[in-house]
């Protein structure tokens, strides 16, 4: 795997009139996870986003080594075509990357528009899709929103494979995330 | 980089030409069609009338059904998060905003000029005023995607925003409609030269004018 690395020192937020929170700063290592926690509206979301260099950071800055790959609430796949060929597209973009379609269970609905796709069939598509980028750092938004408790459980796997081969997870999320030696960051510790 | 712009070509026109996102490329045409044959029917059979007005209707006729497009040029992308999943590949809004211009044009610019032979028969226009309209859409139409890519960027995200667009690029347009429809009058080949000189600015600044405004946007 690519060499990655990722680091924020003393980053804000701020949304509107309102800062989120203040203060953060972390860094990590190829085969880190990190799951980021917190009520709703403390700013996970917008905490990835700057990671992703999405959003600019109010205070303070954020290093990236390697490319970033990202889930979040928009799949990034275009609701009229067959999701065979919405994935197709993004294989163009990322090269020929195996997206893992089977054991993510998504063979028999290659023929189906994305628009008649359940919430989690389409995060099920997102993990294809983030699989097939080959990115070395993974940003993760509620990734596991909308999956049955088996898919969560592969979601999982997938995360933990990708830290084992040397990958960066950051998991946002207000449910568990199972994972062996993952570090946690509270964000309402930084809330101000 | 040439690979991917290839693959954004070919999604885009997908979108846009083959109709992907509700209508496609015909709308505008008949669209088009339709205001031209409804224009007789206003201001009555006058031959005369016709053919020393018909041009400028074409021109007006492409302007409208230009703006009809606009509301799925970019903020479906947005919403779907296909910006941001762009932007961390590397590849630029300006480099996307480029591309989809080209698919933009071809996929109204063309259509017209095509449906503006018919259009010039139900006006009763003669031959040399048709080959001065068709090389005005020629040269106007670029310049039309252009102002509409821009446009439909900056109003993203706002509320109304498909009827607000089509409210700004009417005026924006004026330039272009002045030099375009007035070769018909008396300009001649100097208004052709203007048109043309309209577009080529308007292409060069909307990925830039667009891509600063979808960054914007992001915040």
């Amino acid at each position: 795997m690519q060499e990655c690395r990722i680091a924020a020192h003393e980053i804000a937020c701020r949304r509107g009139e309102r800062v989120l929170f203040r203060g953060l700063s972390l860094a990590l290592h190829p085969g880190d996870a990190l799951h980021v926690k917190g009520a709703n509206g403390i700013g996970k979301s917008s905490l990835i986003r700057i990671l992703a260099g999405l959003l600019p950071p109010f205070a303070g800055d954020v290093r990236r080594t390697g490319p970033v790959g990202l889930i979040d609430e928009r799949p990034a796949l275009d609701p009229h075509l067959p999701l065979g060929r919405a994935l197709a597209f993004w294989q163009r973009m990322d090269g020929p990357a195996d997206s893992e379609i089977a054991r993510l269970g998504l063979s028999h609905l290659l023929d189906v528009p994305v628009r008649y796709l359940s919430t989690g069939q389409r995060k099920r598509a997102a993990f294809a899709r983030l699989l097939g980028q080959a990115a070395p750092i993974w940003l993760l938004d509620e990734p596991l929103n909308g999956l049955d408790a088996d898919a969560a459980r592969l979601g999982e796997d997938l995360v933990g494979e990708h830290c084992a081969q040397g990958g960066i997870c950051i998991i946002a999320s207000h449910q568990p995330f199972e994972l062996k030696g993952m570090g946690r960051l509270e964000l309402s510790g930084f809330a101000s | 980089m040439i690979g991917r712009l290839a693959g954004l070509l070919r999604r885009d026109l997908g979108l846009l030409l083959l109709g992907g996102r509700r209508g496609g490329a015909m709308l505008p045409v008949l669209f088009f069609l339709a205001v031209a044959m409804l224009f007789p029917f206003a201001v009555g059979p006058d031959a005369d009338l016709l053919r020393r007005t018909g041009g400028g209707v074409i021109w007006i006729a492409a302007l409208l059904a230009a703006i009809l497009p606009l509301d799925r040029l970019v903020e479906p992308d947005i919403e779907l998060g296909f910006f941001d999943q762009w932007a961390l590949r590397g590849i630029s809004e300006e480099w996307v905003i480029a591309v989809r211009m080209v698919a933009h044009w071809l996929s109204f610019g063309p259509p017209l000029m095509l449906a503006a032979l018919p259009a010039s028969a139900l006006l009763g226009l003669d031959g040399t005023t048709l080959r001065t309209v068709e090389l005005g859409l020629l040269a106007g139409t670029p310049g039309l995607a252009a102002l509409g890519i821009i446009v439909a960027a900056i109003t993203t995200g706002l509320r109304g925003g498909a009827a607000l667009a089509g409210l700004l690029v009417i005026p924006l347009a004026v330039p272009l409609l002045v030099f375009g429809a007035g070769s018909l009058a008396s300009a001649g080949e100097s208004g052709l030269a203007l048109t043309g000189a309209v577009s080529l600015v308007l292409l060069a600044i909307a990925p830039f004018a667009a891509g600063a405004a979808i960054r914007a946007a992001r915040g």
